[in-house]
């Protein structure tokens, strides 16, 4: 969706603010939010699209005011909330849930990592290394990777990373649309005018939907 | 909160800073209450194991961080056999040293050298090279990093300190997809006679985000 979260290219926020020597956690409650959002997956499954649609709902104006880890307790409340987990809202996705994962298993499910590459075979590439290609211009209303500030703008295929699955599909609970992920290099002066430095490029890795030949 | 700093940055009366502050620990009290629920509902409905929790915790307090990068950098910066491994496959290159999981399933490497500097952002959210990086810190979450470094990189470094040459390609990296990038910096001039491990002191979080040298 066209929401406050992509927010590549906007004016207006000032210069970035950082913090010398940070923690890692500035709130104990941030330490459990990170626990919780990496621990309940494993007895209530949901993935990162699912996470990042709930989380790119969230209306501009309360998605400003929260932090990091708010967006992920709204997030995380909400798809509780419609798996029939937690009480309030609507139940959309009933679940049985699984078994929790237990502390001896965290270290090793850590380093495993959700691997979400699947170079299923009937995915066949439809762009080549070099391939001139344009970033549709389109406005899908659910959760997408592709950024609004190269929409119709041209670009040449870089690299073909493999078939992951269309997060696209993935958020909306469509099933699983395998096909390849390429990242696609822009010209700086392409996406933002002559007043960009010639030569300077930008990177942004953009599932075959996204694409267009140019 | 930044916004409290930046209220008295701006000179603004300190009074409002002061009543700001009580909003924001109210805020941060009503966070704590609202996740301490979320765990007590997940936890007896047998979903989460609070021990589990704590695992988590304790790995991305105390284990998982930048160190684990700078690993990774000094061993590319002393053993060119595993720079160019890390450069053609850095999931593998990176898994060789014990670094792998989650936020890191599919790793990508970009190296700078005196003609380009990389430079590393998440626009859509905040996507993060997590086995090697760590969680990412705040400025890197952003509004301000992640709507202006696509637009105005040059601008943003800048800001940090660093001053790319005109004679220099600039690239971003988008990661809005499934791939998690780092930067390999370049090895600092004189440290020829140092040790591994003397140079992995060198490097530095922001220097494999790409928004500083080492």
């Amino acid at each position: 969706m066209d929401g406050i979260h992509d927010m590549g290219g906007m004016d207006g926020f000032g210069r970035v603010e950082r913090e010398a020597n940070e923690p890692v956690f500035h709130a104990d409650w941030e330490r459990r939010m990170l626990a919780l959002s990496l621990a309940v997956p494993f007895a209530v499954p949901y993935s990162d699209d699912h996470l990042r649609r709930e989380i790119e709902r969230i209306p501009p104006a309360d998605y400003l005011r929260s932090s990091y880890y708010e967006k992920w307790l709204i997030a995380l409340e909400s798809l509780m909330k419609e798996r029939g987990i937690i009480p309030g809202g609507t139940v959309t996705l009933p679940v049985t849930p699984g078994a929790p994962i237990e502390a001896e298993a965290v270290a090793d499910a850590i380093k495993g990592g959700f691997p979400t590459r699947r170079d299923d075979k009937e995915a066949t590439a439809r762009f080549v290394v070099g391939a001139r290609v344009r970033a549709r211009n389109i406005h899908p209303k659910h959760h997408t990777r592709l950024p609004r500030y190269v929409r119709g703008h041209e670009g040449v295929i870089h690299t073909d990373l493999g078939v992951f699955g269309f997060p696209d599909w993935n958020s909306e609970g469509k099933g699983h649309k395998p096909q390849h992920c390429y990242t696609v290099r822009f010209s700086q002066q392409i996406l933002w005018g002559r007043e960009a430095p010639a030569g300077d490029s930008l990177y942004v890795d953009l599932w075959e939907d996204y694409l267009e030949p140019a | 909160m930044a916004a409290g700093e930046t209220m008295s940055a701006d000179g603004k009366d300190p009074k409002q800073d002061h009543h700001h502050d009580h909003d924001h620990d109210a805020e941060e009290k009503g966070l704590a209450l609202r996740v301490k629920t979320l765990e007590t509902l997940l936890v007896e409905k047998g979903l989460v194991d609070p021990a589990a929790l704590d695992r988590f915790v304790e790995e991305y307090e105390t284990r998982i961080g930048p160190k684990n990068g700078a690993r990774v950098v000094a061993r590319a910066w002393t053993d060119p056999a595993f720079k160019q491994r890390l450069l053609t496959d850095a999931t593998a290159a990176i898994r060789e040293l014990g670094l792998s999981g989650l936020q890191g399933e599919n790793m990508v490497a970009v190296e700078n050298t005196e003609r380009v500097h990389n430079v590393i952002v998440c626009t859509l959210c905040s996507c993060y090279p997590w086995p090697v990086l760590g969680l990412p810190p705040v400025w890197y979450k952003s509004a301000a990093y992640r709507s202006r470094v696509v637009k105005e990189p040059r601008g943003v470094l800048q800001e940090f300190g660093l001053e790319i040459p005109p004679g220099t390609e600039v690239r971003v990296w988008d990661s809005s997809a499934e791939i998690r990038y780092m930067v390999l910096p370049r090895r600092p001039a004189g440290t020829d006679n140092l040790s591994e491990a003397a140079l992995a002191a060198l490097v530095t979080r922001d220097g494999m985000v790409g928004t500083a040298a080492v």
